[in-house]
């Protein structure tokens, strides 16, 4: 198996609506793949079956070996999630939070604390740990979302928009993580808004009304639409949707 | 401190005489050392400006800057715990009733009617001024024509590009002076964004006063001036042009064939401040006079790699923040 993900004519469909439009890629093990797409593109809807979340209506997709029709339940417990909108009780203490999501992912018990310490020791916030969530800095919580989306060592980890709002500093900090988690083996699937960020990935592919439009690595992409960035050449493709919105 | 403080208070200093006549220009938002705090958070530390008519104002900065609090006094929605502000020469505390009739106000998060439709959502704000759509229609045209296709759908089932379209129109449909746009774009992607500010450009046009907060750095460029806003603070308050002529140090781009590998070597080479990934290339900020592009790609040939392509260059308005965040570290 080297294929982290591999989707054949994966669609959906709600009511006469198709959000997915029979979308086919893999994602090579270890790679970093940069989801990219216009509000309501259908990259969400995409990623929800992916992560086992939604069943396509109709074709097909492995994630690390799993059928996503047949295996969803064992698909979350192989991959990682985190997104920009929830990632951590802010209530809990930093332990806390790891403690929580490192036992629904079944780490044994033994092992929690001392990979915590290496944890929090690495970025760190060996200070912080038993501090609350809800006192630490944006940039912070996002870093310590993700550690904690890889704590269970996912053979996948799913991004969704993971830098918004985030401080220029802070967003180029993060992405020195996820270089980090891909030296050890853990394939990257990421979706942003900020389309320098598509420049760190290996290969992007970027959906337009539900169909992936283009996909290749960003030096490719910019070489075959002529623009010098790949917010030209998101534009560039982008314009022909015919969709509008979320 | 004191002395600093008082200086430029007494006494009639050209400065006073000139914030006063703008305090009291149609359309005008003056902020004069807004302080706010929650608990033991010192949301705002002290803002002042002064935004003009006909002028799209710019705050920029990440989440937790204090942009909304920001928001949230001029708007009369939330009271200062010291300095004062006015909008169109109204002191927010005092007068706040008057400028709720002389403001739009668009929060970051949604929140028209979701279970009214478009129109309704349209009709009810402009009611609620004393006044009707058809009677303001000029000034919301071209943003309307987009969503009345949709005209009688609920604005919960809208999406979201089509949700902050009529946040906008709702916004504007008592024809104010001056328009607050929290946030507007965050989440949207880069077509739309676009789309959204070449609206705002328009708006300019018909003399409103518009202040607006975006975490997207590059939108700082289409702003007439930009305040950079971190941890309750103004960074700068300029043009964008004038921000980028005041980057301290200088920029060089760097490409090589592992972009992360360079990363950590470049911070290692001597006279370099700092260095951050940028797209496909690395952006390198080196000592003024510490460095050119040969000596920087020397040092790099030196620890072993083969080809790098280094290059002077000017930077942009996310370069620029990072040199000021970073200047302002502790």
């Amino acid at each position: 198996m080297s294929d982290a993900i591999k989707a054949t004519g994966l669609t959906k469909r709600f009511g006469s609506f198709t959000a997915v439009d029979h979308i086919s890629f893999t994602v090579a093990e270890g790679e970093i793949f940069g989801f990219l797409g216009a509000n309501g593109a259908g990259k969400t809807t995409a990623m929800r079956i992916l992560s086992g979340l939604s069943k396509p209506t109709e074709g097909d997709a492995l994630v690390a070996g799993l059928d996503v029709k047949r295996d969803s339940e064992r698909i979350k417990k192989t991959i990682g999630y985190m997104s920009q909108k929830f990632a951590l009780y802010d209530d809990l203490t930093v332990r806390e939070n790891i403690k929580l999501y490192a036992g629904i992912y079944g780490v044994p018990r033994a092992l929690i604390r001392p990979r915590t310490d290496e944890l929090l020791a690495r970025l760190g916030f060996l200070a912080e740990g038993d501090a609350r969530v809800s006192s630490l800095p944006l940039g912070w919580k996002q870093k310590l979302a993700f550690s904690v989306s890889v704590f269970h060592d996912p053979k996948v980890v799913f991004l969704d928009e993971p830098t918004g709002g985030v401080d220029p500093a802070a967003r180029r900090q993060f992405w020195e993580l996820i270089y980090e988690v891909v030296d050890r083996g853990i394939t990257v699937f990421v979706t942003t808004h900020y389309m320098d960020e598509a420049e760190y990935c290996d290969r992007v592919s970027i959906m337009v009304d539900g169909r992936i439009a283009a996909l290749d690595r960003p030096s490719e992409l910019k070489a075959a639409y002529g623009e010098p960035t790949m917010d030209g050449v998101f534009r560039s493709i982008a314009r022909s949707a015919k969709r509008k919105g979320d | 401190m004191a002395a600093r403080a008082s200086a430029p208070r007494k006494g009639s200093s050209p400065v006073e005489t000139d914030k006063s006549a703008r305090v009291s220009e149609k359309g005008a938002v003056v902020a004069e050392a807004l302080c706010r705090s929650y608990g033991a958070v010192k949301a705002l530390k002290g803002i002042s400006f002064a935004a003009r008519p006909g002028e799209i104002f710019g705050i920029i900065g990440p989440d937790g800057a204090g942009k909304t609090t920001l928001f949230r006094i001029l708007a009369t929605l939330l009271v200062q715990d010291s300095g004062s502000a006015s909008v169109a020469g109204l002191d927010t505390v005092r007068e706040y009733r008057k400028i709720r009739t002389l403001v739009g106000y668009m929060p970051g998060r949604f929140s028209l009617y979701q279970d009214l439709t478009v129109r309704e959502n349209l009709d009810f704000f402009a009611s609620v001024f004393g006044t009707t759509v058809e009677s303001n229609r000029a000034l919301v045209e071209d943003i309307y024509a987009q969503i009345e296709p949709f005209e009688n759908r609920r604005a919960g089932a809208l999406s979201g590009g089509m949700k902050q379209k009529l946040a906008l129109c709702c916004a504007l449909i008592h024809k104010p002076e001056v328009l607050f746009l929290d946030e507007p774009t965050t989440g949207v992607d880069p077509v739309s964004r676009r789309e959204f500010w070449d609206m705002l450009a328009r708006l300019r046009l018909a003399g409103l006063c518009v202040l607006v907060s975006t975490p997207y750095m590059d939108e700082a460029s289409l702003c007439d001036r930009v305040a950079f806003m971190k941890d309750g603070r103004f960074l700068a308050l300029e043009t964008p042009g004038t921000i980028a002529s005041r980057f301290e140090g200088e920029l060089f781009s760097v490409r090589g064939a592992s972009t992360s590998r360079l990363l950590g070597e470049l911070r290692a080479v001597p006279g370099v401040v700092s260095c951050y990934a940028f797209g496909e290339s690395n952006h390198v900020t080196a000592a003024r006079g510490s460095h050119t592009a040969e000596s920087l790609a020397a040092a790099l040939l030196g620890s072993g790699h083969r080809a790098v392509a280094v290059e002077r260059i000017e930077p942009g308005m996310e370069d620029c923040f990072m040199n000021l965040a970073g200047r302002d570290a502790p």
